[in-house]
C-alpha cells in the first residue's frame, strides 16, 4: 500500500495517478466492507442460532442440526403458558417502569443542583457520587439485606429494589449532570430575570432542553432494571410469585432440562423487548453511551 | 440581619432541597451500609444469633483459610489482563471498522450494537447453548471443519476464554465510545500526515492513537471496574452449565467448573447468602470496595475532565 501512495508523484502522466488511486479506493472499499460483513456475522450469528433453535421440536432440539426440519411456532406459546412467566412479565414491568420513573425524578433536581448551582462542597459531593456510582451493589448488600428483611420484613418482594430509587441514582445523576452542563447558563438566566424561581426554572427551562438527556437516563435506568439478576436473586428468590424474567429465566432452564428448543423461546422473549425498545430511542440511547464517556 | 445574609441562607436552604433526595439516599445506601459492613466484618453474626465481637477473626479466614478467595482473585487478576484488553482492543478495532464503513453504515453499527444490549441472563444462556460441547452449533462447526473442540463452560481451562467471547459479543458501548472519539480526530492531521508519505499503520500510530489515548485509558479503567463488579455472567455461566439449578433443594457452589468462574461478588454471596456467614462477607465485600475505590480514583485523578467545573 506505501508504495502505491508514494509512487505516483513520480510518476509523469496524472492520469495514471488518479487511476491508481480509484483502484486503491476500490480495494479498500472491498476490504473494509468484507471485514464489516465479517463481524456482522459475529455480531448476528448467536441470534440467529438462538432463534433457530427455539423453533426446533423437542426431539431435533437433542440433535445437532442448525436448522429446523419443522417450525415449531407453538414453542413460544408453551413458554408463555409456563406457570409463572406472565407474573415474571408483570413484576419486571413494574420494576423497570416504575423504578425509572422514580429515578429520573429524584435524580433531575440533584443533576440540576450539582451542574448548575454554586456551593460549598459541589466538588465533594460530585466526587461522592461517583464513588457511589463505581460501587459494586455487594459491598454494602449484608447490612442493605438486614435492613430490608430483618427490620422491614419486605424480602420476598421487589420494593427493596424499588424504594431506593425514589433516592437519587448515582449514574443518572452523574449522566444529567453531564448532560445539563450542556446548557448555557444564559437561557438560566434569562428565566430567573423574569421571576422564576428555581424550581420553575428547571421545570419550564431546563426539562425541556434535556429531553434528549432525560430520555437516556430513562433508557439505562429501564434497562438496568430489566437485567438486573443480583436484585431480585437477593431479595425476591424465596418468592417466585416476585421473580423477574432475568431471574426466572435461569430457573426456566433448570425446569427444562434439556429443552434447548423452550429454553432459547424464553430467551428470545426476554431480549425481544430490549430490542424493541431501543429501535424506537436508538438516537438518544447511543447519545447517552457517548455522554458516560466523551463529554466528561 | 443584612439582606445579603438571608439571600444567602436561602440560596444554601435552596441547596440543600435540590440534593435532598440524594443526601438522603447517600446516607440511607451508602454511608451507614458502609460502616455497618465494617462493623460486620469485625462479628460472628449468622442472621440469627446475637452479633459477637471476634477481632479479626473474619479476616483471617478469608485470607487464609476461605477456599474460594485466592481463585477467584486470580480469576479477577486474570479477566482484568485478558478479557479487559481483549474488549478494549476489539471495540478500538470495530470502531474502526465502522468509521471507514461507507456502505450501510448505519445498518452496521446497528448489527454491532445490538448484543451490548441482550439482558446478560439471556445472553449468558444463549452462550452457555451456542458454547455446549455436545450438540452446540459452534462445536458442530469446528468439528465439522476438523479443529479440536473445547469443553468451554464445561472446561476449568476453557470457562474464562469461553467469558470472554462472551464479553467480546457485547463490545457494543465501547465501540460508540471509540467511534465518536474517533470521529473527533482532526482531519487536517491526517491530511498533513498522507501529504508526508506515512502508512496506514504509522497514520495510526503517530496521529490516532495519540488523540484517542485519554478514550483509551477511559475503556481500560472502566473495564477494570467493571470487572470488579462481574458477577452474573459467571455466576449464570457456571450454575448452567453445571446442571444444578432449578429445585430449590439444590444447592449450586459458585465457580464451576472447578473454581474457574469465580469473581469477588460471588463471594459475598457465597459467604453471606449460603454459608450465612456474614462476617466474611463484608470482610470480602470491603476487599471489593478497596480495589474498587482504587481504581476511581485513579479514573479521576487521570481523567480531570470527570470533575470539570461546571461553569
Amino acid at each position: 500500500m506505501t508504495q502505491v501512495l508514494e509512487r505516483p508523484v513520480e510518476l509523469g502522466p496524472v492520469g495514471e495517478a488518479v487511476r491508481i488511486a480509484r483502484r486503491r479506493a476500490l480495494l479498500e472499499w472491498i476490504a473494509v466492507h468484507a471485514l464489516g460483513v465479517a463481524a456482522a456475522l459475529f455480531f448476528t450469528l448467536p441470534f440467529v442460532f438462538v432463534v433457530l433453535t427455539s423453533l426446533m421440536s423437542d426431539e431435533q432440539a437433542l440433535t445437532r442440526d442448525l436448522v429446523p426440519d419443522t417450525w415449531q411456532w407453538d414453542n413460544y406459546r408453551r413458554v408463555l403458558d409456563t406457570p409463572g412467566f406472565l407474573t415474571w412479565w408483570r413484576n419486571t414491568l413494574l420494576y423497570a417502569g416504575l423504578g425509572t420513573v422514580l429515578t429520573v425524578v429524584s435524580s433531575l433536581p440533584v443533576a440540576y443542583a450539582l451542574a448548575k448551582f454554586r456551593f460549598r462542597g459541589r466538588n465533594l459531593s460530585l466526587m461522592l457520587v461517583i464513588a457511589m456510582m463505581m460501587l459494586p451493589p455487594q459491598v454494602v448488600i449484608i447490612p442493605m439485606y438486614l435492613f430490608w428483611a430483618k427490620q422491614l420484613d419486605l424480602s420476598g418482594t421487589l420494593w427493596p429494589l424499588i424504594i431506593p430509587m425514589a433516592f437519587g441514582d448515582a449514574f443518572s445523576i452523574f449522566l444529567l449532570r453531564q448532560f445539563l452542563l450542556t446548557i448555557p447558563n444564559e437561557y438560566l438566566d434569562a428565566a430567573r430575570v423574569d421571576g422564576c424561581g428555581e424550581l420553575r426554572t428547571m421545570l419550564r427551562v431546563v426539562v425541556p432542553m434535556a429531553k434528549p438527556g432525560i430520555a437516556a437516563v430513562a433508557l439505562f435506568q429501564f434497562f438496568y432494571a430489566w437485567n438486573d439478576y443480583f436484585g431480585p436473586q437477593i431479595y425476591a428468590s424465596e418468592n417466585p410469585g416476585a421473580w423477574t424474567l432475568s431471574y426466572g429465566l435461569e430457573s426456566f432452564k433448570g425446569a427444562h432440562h434439556t429443552d434447548w428448543n423452550l429454553t432459547m423461546a424464553a430467551t428470545v422473549l426476554v431480549m425481544a423487548p430490549v430490542i424493541l425498545v431501543f429501535f424506537f430511542a436508538q438516537k438518544a440511547f447511543v447519545e447517552g453511551v457517548t455522554l458516560t464517556g466523551v463529554k466528561g | 440581619m443584612s439582606t445579603l445574609a438571608v439571600r444567602r441562607r436561602r440560596s444554601a436552604l435552596r441547596t440543600l432541597a435540590f440534593l435532598s433526595p440524594w443526601l438522603i439516599g447517600f446516607s440511607v445506601f451508602f454511608a451507614y451500609p458502609l460502616i455497618s459492613t465494617l462493623y460486620f466484618s469485625l462479628m460472628r453474626y449468622d442472621g440469627f444469633n446475637t452479633p459477637e465481637f471476634r477481632g479479626l477473626d473474619n479476616w483471617t479466614y478469608v485470607f487464609s483459610d476461605y477456599p474460594m478467595f485466592w481463585p477467584a482473585l486470580w480469576n479477577t487478576l486474570w479477566l482484568v489482563l485478558v478479557m479487559v484488553t481483549c474488549r478494549v482492543v476489539f471495540g478500538l478495532g470495530v470502531g474502526l471498522l465502522i468509521t471507514k464503513i461507507k456502505t450501510g453504515a448505519g445498518v452496521f453499527r446497528t448489527l454491532f450494537y445490538l448484543p451490548y444490549l441482550a439482558p446478560p441472563v439471556a445472553a449468558t444462556l444463549a452462550f452457555v447453548f451456542l458454547l455446549n460441547p455436545g450438540t452446540g452449533p459452534v462445536n458442530s462447526i469446528l468439528d465439522g471443519m476438523g479443529l479440536p473442540t473445547p469443553g468451554w463452560f464445561t472446561d476449568a481451562d476453557w470457562s474464562k476464554p469461553a467469558l470472554t467471547a462472551l464479553a467480546l459479543w457485547g463490545v457494543g458501548d465501547l465501540m460508540v465510545i471509540f467511534m465518536a472519539a474517533l470521529l473527533d480526530v482532526p482531519k487536517e492531521q491526517y491530511e498533513a500526515a498522507e501529504l508526508d508519505g506515512t502508512s496506514a499503520w504509522q497514520r495510526f500510530r503517530y496521529v490516532t492513537l495519540p488523540n484517542i489515548s485519554p478514550i483509551v485509558l477511559f475503556a481500560v479503567v472502566t473495564g477494570v471496574i467493571q470487572t470488579m463488579q462481574y458477577y452474573t455472567q459467571p455466576l449464570v455461566a457456571g450454575k448452567v452449565a453445571s446442571g444444578v439449578i432449578g429445585g430449590s433443594g439444590q444447592h449450586f457452589e459458585p465457580g464451576y467448573p472447578d473454581k474457574s468462574t469465580l469473581t469477588l461478588p460471588q463471594l459475598v454471596y457465597n459467604l453471606g447468602f449460603q454459608r450465612f456467614d456474614y462476617g466474611g462477607a463484608c470482610v470480602v465485600a470491603l476487599v471489593l470496595f478497596a480495589l474498587a475505590m482504587a481504581f476511581t480514583a485513579l479514573l479521576m485523578r487521570r481523567r480531570g475532565g470527570l470533575l470539570q467545573a461546571g461553569d
